[in-house]
């Protein structure tokens, strides 16, 4: 790891549990996530990672647990509301808009940062020009951040699917997010795609202090890249440390890293 | 001069966004404009001025007002004429009841009616999607189109809800002439299609966009789901509402509920279909493309193949010609003409070099 330094708990996640009608999605799960650091939430399918991710930035309301995030105690949050305060993320199946360009999915990650009403928007005048120009500068720093300057005007639906992946980190990372979630980002690619997201992902967190949650169900990659790691099965926690304590718990080994994966 | 971008290098952001970034373009769109408000004007005869060019703006302009609906948005409305009506009647009212109103206020004000009504049938886009959507908008449909036939008060107490919208006076100068009717819709239109584009490429539009696309990224994103659904059904129908008014004043004169029935729904959504969806200029293309069939078609049926068609298939042809293409371009070609276009000018741009 690099010289970043690991700061205090940033999100903390106390008694969470979440079903669907008589599905146990989450049982009393607690952790917390620390400033700067790569957190990788593992387990097998199934076992709540992805829901997980959904309580932390609003999508799903937990029946029941107390979510803290930068020392505020929050109710009943909207995904928007999870924007705004500055948490990013991207999905397990790409949610691209596929209709628009790159340039414009990128664009769209800078939304709530755009003041100008739709009426000066329709005027194009004073502050809507000057924030489209700004904003436009930041998403090419985006851009050529991730290495994705030539396709900048293709329409995402046209690109192949490691590339989607990566305009889809793009558009997270151009709302300049304190906290980023990343729902399986280098599932479905291949060695050198692999290679080249881990090092995006240590980028950011390197350079810009991003807090990243992850989920990975590549263990090399979460040994690798993660500072601590959460380790899920039946919506139960079952384990929870640095890599390496991971590695040598006993129950860990008998439900996740024993079946194969 | 080639149609060719080489040698135009964006120096600036700016540059690179403006609505046409490729001068050919630019110069083609300038000439366009300057033949539609000084040439057209000179030389159209008054059957074109009257019968064919500002039907084509005024549905233009309903078109466009769907397709930031339908397109952009991507929330499917067949309510689109009943937009329209409410935006005639109000702005007949408005002209009717207070004096002095200024025409071009109680046409804004026309629409503004037009976009509140609009934001309450657009209220259960919040909770249905789809097909389900579209039968809520038939609602509006029907349900507006009866209750300004039923109250007579909107009519002025008129027989059967007949209105008849007033003299066109602006500034003291009465637009009466073809001529000038032509040029006052086409200002309005041209305006209010600049301002359309504009909030495509802005951020509104692209919020519109990507509810379209992907619903719950777009609410991670952070963009307000309600609030954006309910604007694109606000601007949709000011501008179906907008377009109602003028429709009544410019084209028409004389006009009744019935007039803003669900074939005209159809009819402008099918411009949207056959132009483009999502695409400003389709609009126009759309609108050019089902004013200018029927004409064809007769001039065929009368002038080309006079007497060689049985009547039962003349008088239907329209019908059948219409048909065929919606369903062509709903297989081949869901963009429309805009589309086709664009791949035209896509070949036309590597020309003869293909690679
Ligand atoms: N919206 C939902 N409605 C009903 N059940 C759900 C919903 N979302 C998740 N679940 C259920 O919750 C459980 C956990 O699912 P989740 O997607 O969080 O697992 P996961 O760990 O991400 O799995 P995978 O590795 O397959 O992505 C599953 O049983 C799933 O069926
Ligand atoms: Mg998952």
């Amino acid at each position: 790891m690099s010289g970043r330094q690991i700061g205090d708990v940033i999100l903390d996640l106390q008694h969470i549990s979440l079903r669907f009608g008589g599905v146990k999605a989450l049982t009393d799960i607690s952790f917390d996530v620390r400033e700067h650091e790569v957190r990788a939430i593992i387990g097998p399918n199934g076992a709540g990672k992805s829901s997980m991710l959904n309580v932390i930035n609003g999508v799903y309301h937990p029946q029941e647990g107390r979510i803290t995030f930068r020392g505020e105690e929050r109710r009943k949050m909207e995904p928007h509301m999870a924007a705004m305060q500055g948490i990013s993320r991207t999905f397990q199946n790409i949610a691209l808009f596929k209709g628009m360009t790159v340039l414009d999915n990128v664009m769209t990650g800078r939304i709530t940062k755009m003041k100008a009403t739709f009426i000066e928007q329709a005027l194009f005048f004073g502050r809507a020009h000057r924030e489209e120009m700004e904003h436009r500068k930041k998403v090419e720093e985006v851009i050529d951040f991730l290495e994705i300057q030539h396709i900048r005007k293709t329409p995402v639906g046209r690109l192949p699917y490691g590339l989607q992946k990566r305009v889809e980190l793009a558009r997270a990372l151009a709302a300049e997010p304190s906290m980023l979630l990343l729902d399986e980002p280098m599932a479905g690619m291949n060695v050198e795609e692999k290679q080249d997201m881990c090092r995006f992902i240590l980028d950011v967190n390197d350079q810009f202090g991003t807090t990243i949650v992850l989920i990975e169900h590549d263990m090399g990659v979460v040994m690798d890249i993660s500072d601590r790691v959460v380790v899920l099965d039946y919506g139960k926690k079952i384990g929870d440390g640095t890599p390496d304590e991971v590695r040598s718990n006993e129950e860990v080994i008998r439900a996740y890293l024993g079946t194969g994966h | 001069m080639l149609y060719r971008e080489a040698g135009q290098f964006k120096a600036s952001y700016a540059a690179d966004q403006q609505i046409f970034p490729i001068r050919q373009d630019r110069v083609g769109v300038l000439l366009l404009l300057a033949v539609a408000f000084v040439v057209v004007p000179m030389f159209a005869s008054e059957y074109w001025l009257k019968g064919i060019l500002i039907q084509f703006l005024v549905f233009s302009l309903a078109a466009l007002g769907l397709n930031i609906l339908t397109g952009y948005a991507g929330q499917l409305s067949l309510g689109s004429a009943a937009f329209m009506a409410v935006g005639a009647f109000a702005s007949y009212n408005f002209m009717l009841r207070i004096d002095g109103m200024p025409l071009l206020l109680a046409f804004a004000l026309g629409g503004l009616m037009a976009a509140l009504v609009g934001i309450a049938f657009g209220l259960p886009s919040l909770r249905i999607k789809g097909f389900y959507l579209a039968v809520a908008t038939l609602a509006a449909q029907f349900f507006i189109v009866w209750i300004l036939t039923k109250v007579s008060w909107f009519s002025n107490d008129s027989s059967s809800g007949v209105i008849t919208a007033q003299d066109m006076v602006i500034f003291g100068y009465k637009f009466a002439s073809p001529q000038a009717k032509y040029l006052l819709v086409l200002a309005i239109v041209a305006i209010m299609a600049l301002m359309a584009k504009n909030m495509a490429r802005s951020s509104v539009g692209r919020a519109w966009m990507a509810v379209r696309d992907m619903d719950v990224a777009a609410e991670v994103i952070g963009i307000r789901i309600m609030y954006s659904k309910l604007l694109a059904f606000a601007v949709s129908s000011f501008y179906c509402g907008v377009a109602g008014a003028l429709y009544a004043y410019a084209y028409l004169g004389t006009v009744e509920p019935e007039g803003f029935n669900l074939d005209l729904s159809f009819k402008i959504l099918f411009m949207i279909i056959i132009g483009g969806v999502g695409s400003i200029m389709g609009s126009f293309l759309g609108a050019a493309f089902i004013v200018l069939l029927p004409i064809f078609l007769d001039v065929l049926v009368q002038d080309v193949f006079t007497g060689m068609l049985p009547p039962s298939i003349a008088s239907n042809l329209q019908l059948m010609v219409f048909g065929g293409l919606i369903i062509f371009f709903l297989i081949v070609e869901p963009h429309g003409l805009a589309r086709l276009w664009q791949i035209a000018k896509e070949k036309l741009r590597l020309w003869p070099f293909p690679h």
